[in-house]
Formats: C-alpha cells, structure tokens, sequence
C-alpha cells in the first residue's frame, strides 16, 4: 500500500517534469519572432505574481456566480426531480422542454439572456444555472425512480404515508444519484460563469471575471497572463469538483458499494 | 405439535381463510385458480411447488399487495390490506435500506408507524438479541453477511411483534450450512412467540423441517395438489433431521413434487 502511494507521487510528477522539459525544448525549436506566442513557464509564473490581485478578484467573481449559478440549480432540480418522479405522465409531458434546453448551445442563449436581463452578475449566474440544471434534473429523477421495488413494497407493508415513503425511502435511496449529477454538474459550473462572463462580464464596470479578463489580455497580447488566467481557471473547477467529491464522499462512505474497501 | 397459543385460542376465528381464491392479471390465463385453505393459529404451512405455481403471488395477496379477482382472504378477521398490524411480509431478498444501521433498519417499521423513541429501541434491542446479532447493532447493512443480513430482515418482522408472518423464500439465497443453521434459530424464536407461519420454499428439506403442514401446489394454473402433515414433533432440532420419520417425509413430500412437476410439463 505503502509502495503504491509513492508511486502514485512519483509517476505524475516525472510526467510533469517531462512536460515541462518538452515545453522549453520547443521555445528552443520556435523563431525569435514568434517565442511571444508560448510564453516559458517561469514567466507564466512572473505573470502570477504581477497580475496576482486581479486574478484573484477575477476567480472570486467568476467563483461566486459559479456557485450562486450551482446552487440555484441544484435546490430547483432537486425540486423539480420530485416533480417528475411523481409520474410516468408527468415525465412525458416535460422531458422533451428539458431535452430542448439541454441540446441548444449556451453560448446561442447568452445574448438573448443578456439583453433581457442586463449584462453583470445576475446573466452570469443564469447562464451557470443553465448549464448545471440538465444533469442534476436527469440524474436525480432517475435516482428517484429507480428504488428497489421489494423496498416499495416493504413499505407499503408498513402502511407508510407518501411523504414518508419520499422522505425516508425515495430520496436517500436517490443520493449516489444525486451526487453523479452533482459531480458534472460541479465540473460545469465554473465553465459556465465564465462563458457568462465572456459575454456579460465587461459591461459591469469593469469588475469582471475570469471571462472578462481573458477577453482584455487577448486583445492586449499578454499571453503569459493568459496562461495564468488559464491555469486559475483549471484550479477554480478543480475546487468546485473537489468540495463535490468530499460531500459524496461524507454522505456515501458508510454505506455504499462504491466506497467499500476491498477484502 | 404445536404447544397451544394461548387459552381463548380456540375460540377465536381462525387466523387466515381463504374460499376460492382466484388471481389472473390483466386477461391472462389464472396464476391461482380455486384455492381454499384454513390455517389456525399456531400453524406453520410451507407452500411448495413447481415456478409458476404462484406460491410467491398467495403471499402477495395475503399482505395485499395485490388484488385478488375472486374468491376471499380473510386474515385475522379482517380484509388483508387492513390486517398489515397483525402481519408482516419477509422478502426473498434482505431488503434493507442500506443507509441505516441494522438497529435503525429493525426499528424503521415502528418508526412508519409512529411509535416513540424508546419503544422503537427496545423492540429492535429485544428482537436483534432473538436473532443474535445484538452486538452489531450499529453496523451497516454493507458489513454483514448474506445469512447476517436475513437475520436482520427478520428481526425487523418480529419487532412488529406479528401473528402472522409471510415469508417468501427467505433463505433461498444462502449456502445449505447457513440456511440449516437459521432454519433452527426460526424454530428456537417461534418457541417464545408462537406466529403462525406462511413460508414459501423450493426446499423440501426445509418444508419438511420448519412446518406442521406442506401444501404441494400444482402449476397453471397454481391449485392445491396434496396437503401433507407432518407430525413430527416440535421443538426440532438437528437431531430431528436424522429421524426416520423426517427421512420418509422428505421423500414423501419429494415424490409429490416430481408428480406435479411432471404434471406441468405433460401439460
């Protein structure tokens, strides 16, 4: 166990190092006119330091519309999964609106929600609403339709009520569901705010996000900071992602399949 | 046989009867067709007989979990699905909620009903010491065994302290060593508290060991075929497998079902 967990260290940080190498060997390779275009990672990291505060304000924007946009998808899905679950019917009748909504591209979406409600924040947070409520809906609909039916009848025998069959039956049984939803929908969240951002960031004064930020170093050439916005971009989903799996990890570990131990 | 339930047991009605019960769903052919049977308090009947008999479907009705198309259940004087105080349904499968402590899964048919706190965790201390699992009371379904986690479902049965208890092929599951052993342990619990029995198998050892009556039912559509007795008297233990009397029965009971299984397919 021991040796497996060095391992698990060493391989990605070799790999790493490697890439690293690779990536000074082909600024090497590269004309001198054109070395602009793959900043070396030593200046990515100058950009880090230099642009230090506006990064860190941009992430914690594009973070709170991410998760305001997260959180408001995930308490409307939860609702709206109970809805569906009532009935076979009642999916019929909506499936095919959720299907729409998921299949037209967010990015055709984003100037129409902004023109109606305004660039800024609260277009952000649709948009990451937008994006994360598909998966929460579908998989947490499915967890609430898919119980065991010997437990159904097991609590028919006790002559439960509906709600109690919901409450204790229903919706613990739908979690592991839930949570696969859950996971997508944390690795789109930040995806979304900043495609919202892109769109609806530079109207709102000039505090934007991460969205907002790309758009002004492209248009000034400033490919290091770009890198940078980049890489804090991948640390945001990363942090998004990670809260997920811990409160799966929380809710689940005692008592699921997926987190037994072997042996 | 049976020591006597209580005094006034006589006099009471019998606990189930049904009079000519037939079950088909939608237009098909009849699953159960003119089934008449009177079980009295105390008596452990072991339902037997080819797949498709509808041995698994008596019970369903019995609970109420399906409607009957003819005929009448009367359980403990009542209509089935107003009688579900006085039964409980032991499923095939374990069918515990995995996200509960095996104290917690014992305690969740009080809790529906909305006894209180401490009724609910002496009923489960009481019944998960009668199934000797008292010491894992906080474990999770996940930790335990196969035979753990049937002793667990029905432990739960019990802690509704039921007169009748449908059990629908509990140990179907479990390796012959496990199912002998908790075969025993039924019995040895039954002697604290006489329930009577509907218990569904494909074991005729098992139905030959645990019931005072074997009813060997024939396939399509599922009709009684032969009741057999078995005076073999209880308590039964290992011992009682060994007996001659136990012996001549099993094959009995083994020949009855050849015949109705040849039955089935001639048909």
């Amino acid at each position: 166990m021991k040796e497996k967990s060095k391992i698990d260290v060493f391989l990605p940080a070799l790999s790493t190092a490697a890439l690293i190498g690779m990536w000074y060997l082909a600024r090497g390779l590269m004309g001198e006119e054109r070395l602009f275009l793959l900043p070396a990672p030593h200046q990515i990291l100058a950009a880090f330091s230099e642009k230090g505060p506006a990064l860190w304000a941009a992430a914690l924007n594009t973070g709170q519309g991410a998760l305001y946009g997260f959180g408001c998808a995930v308490g409307l899905s939860f609702l709206l999964a109970l809805f569906l679950s009532l009935s076979p019917r009642i999916r019929t009748a909506f499936y095919p609106h959720l299907m729409v909504l998921q299949m037209t591209p967010i990015i055709i979406l984003a100037p129409i929600l902004i023109l109606w409600v305004g660039a800024g924040m609260k277009s952000v947070v649709i948009i990451t609403f937008l994006i994360c409520f598909f998966p929460m809906v579908v998989n947490t609909t499915q967890g609430l339709v898919s119980t065991d039916a010997n437990l159904v009848d097991f609590f028919r025998m006790c002559n439960a009520s509906k709600r109690q069959e919901i409450l204790w039956l229903r919706v613990p049984a739908a979690l592991p569901y839930f949570f696969t939803g859950l996971r997508i929908a944390a690795t789109l969240a930040p995806i979304g705010a900043i495609v919202g951002d892109l769109y609806a960031g530079s109207a709102a004064g000039g505090q934007g996000g991460l969205g907002f930020l790309t758009i002004v170093y492209s248009s000034q050439f400033q490919m290091s900071a770009l890198f940078a916005t980049a890489f804090v971009s991948c640390a945001l989903g990363f942090v998004f992602v990670g809260v997920v799996l811990g409160l799966s990890w929380w809710s689940l570990h005692k008592w699921h399949e997926s987190y037994r131990k072997d042996g | 046989m049976i020591p006597p339930v209580a005094s006034s047991a006589a006099n009471r009605p019998p606990i189930v009867r049904f009079t000519n019960i037939v079950k088909r769903f939608g237009d098909g052919p009849p699953i159960i067709d003119g089934v008449s049977l009177t079980a009295k308090r105390g008596d452990f009947i072991s339902l037997i007989g080819p797949s498709g008999c509808g041995k698994s479907t008596v019970l369903k009705l019995m609970s109420g979990l399906l409607p009957l198309t003819s005929g009448e259940i009367v359980v403990d004087g009542m209509q089935p699905i107003n009688a579900r105080e006085a039964l409980f349904y032991v499923f095939q499968e374990p069918t515990l909620l995995p996200w509960l402590t095996v104290k917690e899964n014992v305690e969740m048919p009080l809790k529906i009903r909305g006894r209180p706190g401490p009724e609910r965790a002496a009923a489960a201390r009481k019944t998960l010491a009668l199934v000797g699992l008292a010491e894992r009371a906080d474990f999770y379904p996940m930790q335990l065994s196969g035979g753990q986690k049937m002793r667990v479902s029905i432990a739960r049965a019990l802690s509704m302290s039921p007169e009748l208890l449908l059990m629908d092929e509990p140990f179907g599951a479990l390796d012959e060593m496990t199912r002998d052993h908790l075969n025993e342990e039924l019995l040895a619990i039954r002697e604290q508290n006489a329930w009577t029995a509907f218990f569904v198998t494909h074991s005729v050892a098992e139905a030959v060991f645990l019931s005072n009556r074997i009813v060997v039912l024939s396939a399509n559509p599922g009709r009684i075929h032969t009741e057999v007795t078995v005076d073999l008297p209880y308590p039964r233990t290992e011992e009682t497998r060994l007996s001659g009397e136990y012996q001549r029965l099993v094959a009995e009971v083994s020949r009855l079902l050849r015949s109705v299984e040849r039955l089935k397919t001639a048909a």
